[in-house]
């Protein structure tokens, strides 16, 4: 149904991290695909393995304790896993870009905004100091910030949260990535502030036509933001849309709970307290059998304890992983 | 800001720290740092000393008067800081053994402060294999009791400054390979440094670039306290008679020397004291001063 060229294509990715207490399966057989220039979201809450798979696209978990185990990614045909460190390093910062959830700590402290800007600008292109900083400049009044001339000569510290994560933002695109990863870019940052970081990220994505990968836990970002989205729980994606889909009819119990426990405007005034998932997150040294959704299901039978539902499409170009899919 | 300041600072009537340049701004806020201006003015006050008092006296360091009444003489015209032992004239001794203690007092401390940073940071960035050996190894550089090996090693590498030199840095560097060892573990979890792999930045560039100048802060003080150190390590090696040689001076062979006259001529060993006390606090409090003035995150 999409006819764009597929950019990344990541199949049953399983990235386990070996502790002294176990092995926690953080990221346990993710499918995701992105097409050029699509904005795609990934959600889940915290320990679902969402920001695992980021950093298993661009090879930086941190090993030991973690591993990437099994599975494919494929960007632009090849498959990332197959790459030598150095074949991965020239394609960090270059074609994949990634930016981080806190703003404040992104940057090394001991340089201008300009030095840190020019370093990843001459990583990749093969530019002298001046052009870097007239590239540097452009980026910095591209992302949006005033007196680009001035700040270019700035540290860190003489920055705000939104300031640096502008900063942070011209740096992944200082050398016209195909793919930003945003991990939670804008959660740090207040809410005012993440509404103009999200209009500048959709601003620029029209601009220079990247593809987009939003990893967040809050709805609301990829709402505004992402095409398609997957919800991820404990390692697994277990529903994967259209934005539209997603929230007009979800069908996996997860997602519908999930939309369930945000507080609608149109609704009329009741004293009810907002409906929330019972239970908690399963452990990760304790994976529940089944289905990995089914002790904290309304919905569950004797067969979500026994078995492992597959992802399954529901309707075209809308996958469900559950053995009792809700209607809406 | 009113369009009256905005005038204001665009006339330079206050500086902001926009209007500096890094080393500008370093410089400006050491300027302002009482101590540290009181230990540069320690340092000036030591270097004039040593470079250019032989300039306006000029004597023999190691010119000796023969005679008992050569010996040990009281400050005169003639010696404005007497003689010593062998009837040499003290002020011209203090000159040219300050050079010396000075240049080793430098070059070793640096010299271990780099060789400790090099180990630190690598044990610190690999981790696993690569820290377990270099940090026994500098344990066990720790643990050797230093001076027997020194005799060993200086009879066997033979007397001279360089040797000094070479062995207060295979003997001092281990501190500083800790100290950057402990901060790399922390630095390297730092986001900035996920960041600069995220931008496809080499191990190298990594060490030496991102970690580090974040370092340098720590380092500097250890170097500038080194030096002291170093001096004083240097009158240790010549009092085992392995260091600078006689008739050579350094303040550290003539505190030395001095101390089997400590009751008879106590000045000896006042004037070399003195002058490494004085060096050694200078590059204590001009290195705390530094500290301050480097880091970026400090607002003066």
């Amino acid at each position: 149904m999409d006819n764009r060229e597929i950019l990344v294509d990541i199949k049953n990715l399983r990235t386990f991290f070996y502790t002294e207490d176990g092995v926690v399966p953080a990221v346990d057989g993710i499918d995701l695909t992105i097409h050029r220039g699509e904005v795609v979201g990934l959600v889940g809450e915290s320990g679902c393995g969402k920001s695992v798979t980021a950093l298993s696209i661009i090879r930086l978990i941190p090993n030991p304790p973690g591993k990437i185990i099994g599975g494919e990614i494929f960007f632009h045909g090849e498959d990332l896993l197959k790459k030598n460190a150095e074949e991965m390093r020239m394609i960090r910062g270059d074609k994949i870009s990634m930016i981080f959830q806190e703003p404040m700590t992104s940057l090394n402290p001991v340089y201008t905004i300009g030095d840190q800007i020019s370093e990843a600008v001459t990583l990749h292109q093969k530019i002298d100091a001046v052009e870097a900083k007239k590239r540097t400049i452009e980026m910095l009044h591209l992302v949006g910030i005033p007196e680009p001339e001035r700040r270019f000569s700035q540290y860190p510290h003489e920055m705000s949260g939104g300031m640096r994560q502008r900063v942070m933002i011209a740096m992944a695109l200082s050398s016209n990535p195909d793919l930003l990863i945003s991990d939670e870019a804008t959660t740090a940052l207040d809410v005012t502030i993440q509404a103009q970081i999200l209009d500048l990220m959709r601003g620029l994505q029209k601009k220079l036509g990247m593809a987009i990968l939003i990893i967040t836990h809050n709805l609301a970002v990829v709402a505004e933001m992402a095409e398609t989205i997957s919800i991820a729980y404990a390692g697994k994606i277990v529903e994967s849309a259209s934005a539209r889909e997603i929230f007009k009819s979800p069908h996996h119990p997860y997602t519908y709970g999930l939309l369930q426990s945000i507080p609608k405007f149109t609704e009329k005034k009741t004293n009810e307290p907002l409906p929330a998932i019972e239970g908690m997150v399963p452990s990760p040294y304790h994976m529940p059998k089944g289905c990995r959704f089914n002790p904290r299901c309304p919905f569950a039978t004797e067969k979500c304890r026994e078995e492992e539902p597959e992802i399954l499409e529901f309707s075209p170009g809308h996958l469900v992983r559950c053995f009792h899919p809700i209607e809406s | 800001m009113t369009e009256k300041a905005v005038e204001a600072r665009k006339k330079g009537q206050r500086k902001s720290s926009d209007d500096y340049t890094y080393v500008g701004m370093v410089f400006h806020r050491l300027t302002r740092h009482k101590l540290a201006m009181f230990g540069a003015f320690m340092l000036i006050v030591i270097l004039l000393f040593v470079f250019a008092g032989p300039l306006v006296w000029r004597a023999d360091p190691n010119e000796q008067i023969e005679g008992l009444e050569g010996m040990f003489n009281v400050p005169s015209p003639a010696h404005p800081l007497g003689t010593d032992d062998y009837g040499r004239d003290v002020l011209a001794r203090m000159f040219f053994g300050g050079r010396i203690s000075l240049f080793i007092g430098f070059i070793s401390a640096i010299s271990s402060t780099i060789v400790g940073a090099v180990v630190g940071l690598v044990a610190g960035y690999y981790g696993g294999w690569a820290d377990d050996l270099l940090m026994r190894f500098t344990d066990a550089m720790l643990s050797i009791p230093t001076f027997p090996l020194l005799i060993a090693l200086a009879s066997v590498m033979g007397k001279g400054i360089g040797q000094i030199i070479l062995v207060i840095v295979i003997f001092g560097w281990m501190i500083d390979a800790r100290l950057v060892r402990g901060l790399v573990l922390s630095l390297k979890e730092q986001e900035y440094i996920e960041a600069a792999h995220a931008i496809g930045a080499s191990a190298n560039r990594i060490m030496w670039r991102h970690l580090f100048p974040n370092t340098l802060a720590v380092l500097i003080v250890s170097t500038t306290i080194g030096i002291g150190g170093a001096i004083i390590y240097e009158a240790s090696i010549s009092f085992l008679g392995f260091g600078v040689q006689a008739p050579f001076a350094s303040w550290g062979n003539m505190l030395q020397n001095a101390q089997q006259f400590i009751w008879n001529s106590p000045r000896l060993i006042i004037y070399p004291g003195l002058a490494i006390f004085m060096t050694v606090l200078g590059f204590n409090f001009f290195g705390d001063g530094l500290r301050d003035a480097i880091d970026p995150k400090l607002k003066l």
